[in-house]
């Protein structure tokens, strides 16, 4: 294990080299999320005293005897006066090679869709589990929707180990239940640790109370992840098909260029491309940023192309390299996990938002539903707040898509209320990757 | 250096590293990515602008975003009158270098027009911004507002999304924000309403400062050490001019100071530092035992929940 560094120390490198692991904390409500991040912070030295003694301060307020590590990432007034979490709250540390950057996300069914915010940018999942309770529905909710996200890694605290003693007999048990269910929902990697989190055992500092257990304390595990899985999901693609989905077109003089994040795999100057969905071809002329041209962009920057040709290129299209482009199409079957108030079904008419195209869409048909604690498809007409089913749309003008198991960028989409503008459902293109047989959790 | 003047030149350091991109890299290709969406997602964008570190690095980021265009929005300053006047120097130097058209908000304008009451001299004109940045919004019908906040500042900033929606009164809810998935940031309102956007969301104080050693972007002075009259008062140190003067029982003492943040001088402390540099200055922050809003702002200090209080009526 690297050692700790105190608040944001500067890296043995000047501060490059340095990367980046996103993180999200899930699991239910009061299993210990916000207190194991708070605890993750305070045993790191990542809080500033003024930060440390306001937490005092309200802990003392709120009639607790001990500083309450939860007032760490629980912020709002109504979380203090709740003791819950409601929304995410993202906080950041950093080892000399390695900044992480960490969601804490509510465990309340209610806050699902916050809960979704906070994991979907994540390169790994923090699950947080009550040894005393076992491995409950929101737990599996969670772990599901991270997974169904892309999150390929979790780090599994089993949390309140000093309530049952550290005997191993419970350890076990949420280790076996939370294998099965990684297993059933393809998670690549599951690194299950004993912890209390409220007296710091095995989270940052090693424990002596768990000899059974020989694997890393919780931080050790997070600094041995390997950074930027986001867009790698379940270890896929990250090959050639490079994506750049077109924000702004830049003019200069009679010159155009489309700005964008590359996705996919780099982007390089003499690529043969098509843009979608008209589906005309040229060549990358030109790959730059305002620092200067580039012979090749890799995947996460911001840049602009040039292309030989003078074609009608806008914002929305997606430019893509001419092998194994993305599917072109009006009509989408997709994993939906729904937050709207009022249930999805048949017939209803939504604006979605995919990668920079915002085009009308129409529900044709629930597919299923998603049981989470079976993890089966089970046949449904329509789709309640916080479930996740299968639906299929279609939409006013044709999207450039890929199935969300090979790209996060263009295989999600929101669902957008027409009259509101709420957002209310993260879609992702193609069915649930289920692996095994039902019931397997 | 502009997008159009440069050689065809292959970036070896780029290609050749096997772990891609570094932190810094990803924060500014993101922040990029979240210019170019507010820019085009929104009718009318603003970008706030207060001559302080943070917005100095958003007026760099759009560079980067947009040239050799035009910036796609204009630039606003909400002025609280309380300035220092290197931030000020500054604010206009940078706007004529970049040839931006510049909006000046003045709070004194809110109170002549009775909008908000002045809490007289001397005393902080902070919290009265958000008036005059809402009636600013209002006025030129801005449904976007681009700001510097950066989430690890405040408890109440770490649960804000990169677009925030705010209602037809200019408040923030957040027991009710949007969903935010992905990097499908969804900036649509319906009139009256409008966004905030922070693109430097993920960034932390130490990022901003490595950040402004890699590229060079210019600061006002202030933000390095220089001697100065100061007072200590509720165990900040205030500098003294025009609008703070020592109490009777207030010692002045002249020593090296440099500020962490720069906002409405009335409110805003210094830290006492030797840090002439922005290595300096990195190494300084990378130790620092205070954070950033706790060394250096009064108005943070009046409750558990200002700043979610001063949010919620339409505060930055």
């Amino acid at each position: 294990m690297a050692p700790v560094a105190p608040p944001g120390a500067p890296s043995t490198t000047d501060g490059t080299g340095i990367d980046l692991l996103r993180f999200a904390a899930i699991g239910s409500v009061d299993d210990g999320k916000s207190t194991l991040i708070g605890r993750l912070l305070f045993d790191t030295r990542q809080l500033a005293d003024d930060q440390l003694e306001a937490v005092s301060a309200a802990s003392k307020r709120r009639g607790v005897s001990e500083i309450d590590l939860s007032f760490v990432t629980d912020g709002l007034r109504a979380e203090r006066d709740q003791g819950i979490t409601i929304d995410v709250a993202y906080r950041y540390a950093a080892t000399p090679t390695r900044k992480f950057i960490i969601a804490d996300c509510p465990g309340h069914v209610q806050y699902t869709a916050n809960m979704a915010t906070g994991a979907s940018t994540a390169d790994l999942a923090l699950v947080v589990v009550d040894v005393t309770k076992g491995l409950r529905e929101q737990t599996r909710r969670h772990v599901c929707i991270a997974a169904l996200l892309g999150v390929d890694q979790l780090v599994v605290a089993a949390n309140k180990m000093d309530l049952v003693d550290w005997e191993p007999g419970p350890y076990e048990a949420v280790r076996t239940e939370v294998a099965a269910l990684a297993a059933r929902l393809g998670i690549g990697s599951c690194t299950v640790v004993p912890v209390s989190a409220l007296h710091g055992d095995n989270v940052v500092a090693p424990s002596d109370l768990a000899p059974y257990y020989d694997g890393p304390t919780v931080l050790a595990a997070l600094e041995a992840a390997p950074a930027g899985a986001w867009s790698a999901v379940h270890g896929h693609h990250v090959g050639t098909a490079a994506r750049l989905p077109v924000q702004w077109v830049l003019r200069n003089g009679s010159a155009r260029s489309y700005a964008g994040i590359v996705d996919g795999g780099p982007l390089r100057v003499g690529d043969k491309v098509m843009v979608l969905p008209s589906g005309r071809r040229s060549t990358v002329s030109i790959v730059r940023t305002y620092d200067g041209s580039l012979e090749s962009a890799p995947v996460g920057m911001s840049v602009s192309v040039e292309l030989d040709d003078d074609i009608d290129v806008d914002r929305g299209d997606l430019i893509a390299t001419t092998d194994d482009p993305p599917m072109v199409t009006s009509d989408l079957e997709a994993t939906v996990c729904w937050f709207g108030p009022h249930p999805l079904s048949a017939g209803a008419r939504y604006r979605v938002k995919h990668t920079t195209r915002v085009a009308p869409a129409r529900v044709i048909e629930v597919v299923a539903r998603l049981d989470v604690n079976d993890l089966a498809l089970v046949g449904t007409a329509e789709l309640a707040d916080n479930e996740i089913g299968v639906v299929r749309l279609t939409t006013g003008t044709p999207l450039a898509v890929d199935p969300y198991t090979t790209n996060r960028v263009t295989g999600s989409f929101v669902l957008v209320d027409e009259a509101t503008n709420a957002t209310l459902a993260a879609c992702m293109v193609g069915r649930p990757p289920l692996a095994g047989e039902p019931g397997g959790g | 250096m502009t997008a159009t003047d440069t050689a065809l030149v292959p970036d070896a350091d780029l290609l050749a590293s096997p772990r891609g991109a570094d932190h810094l890299d990803l924060l500014e290709s993101h922040a990029i990515f979240v210019l170019r969406e507010v820019a085009a997602e929104s009718e009318r964008p603003v970008l706030l602008f207060s001559g302080g570190k943070d917005s100095a690095i958003l007026l760099h980021l759009a560079l980067k975003a947009f040239r050799p265009g035009r910036f796609p929005f204009p630039v606003m300053h909400v002025d609280t009158g309380h300035n220092f006047p290197e931030a000020l120097a500054f604010r206009d130097a940078r706007v004529a270098e970049l040839g931006e058209e510049l909006i000046v908000a003045r709070v004194q304008d809110s109170i002549d027009r009775g909008r908000v009451v002045d809490p007289g001299p001397g005393q902080s004109r902070n919290r009265l911004q958000a008036v005059t940045l809402l009636d600013a919004l209002a006025e030129h019908r801005f449904d976007a507002a681009i700001g510097g906040a950066r989430r690890d500042e405040d408890k109440a900033r770490a649960k804000e999304r990169v677009l925030s929606f705010r209602d037809a009164f200019g408040q923030w809810d957040p027991k009710r924000q949007r969903p935010e998935l992905w990097r499908l940031y969804q900036g649509r309102v319906l009139p009256g309403e409008h966004v905030r956007a922070f693109p430097l969301s993920d960034w932390t104080e130490l990022d901003v400062w490595r950040y402004i050693e890699r590229e060079g972007v210019e600061l006002p002075s202030i933000y390095f050490a220089h001697r100065r009259a100061v007072v200590e008062r509720d165990g900040m140190l205030l500098a003294l001019g025009e609008w703070v003067a020592p109490t009777e029982s207030e010692r002045v003492e002249t020593t090296s100071v440099r500020f962490r943040t720069v906002g409405d001088a009335t409110c805003t402390g210094a830290v006492r530092s030797e840090a002439g540099t922005v290595a300096e200055v990195i190494a300084e922050v990378a130790s620092a035992r205070t954070s950033e809003r706790g060394a250096t702002r009064a108005d943070d200090r009046f409750s558990e929940t200002a700043m979610e209080d001063r949010k919620r009526e339409g505060y930055f």
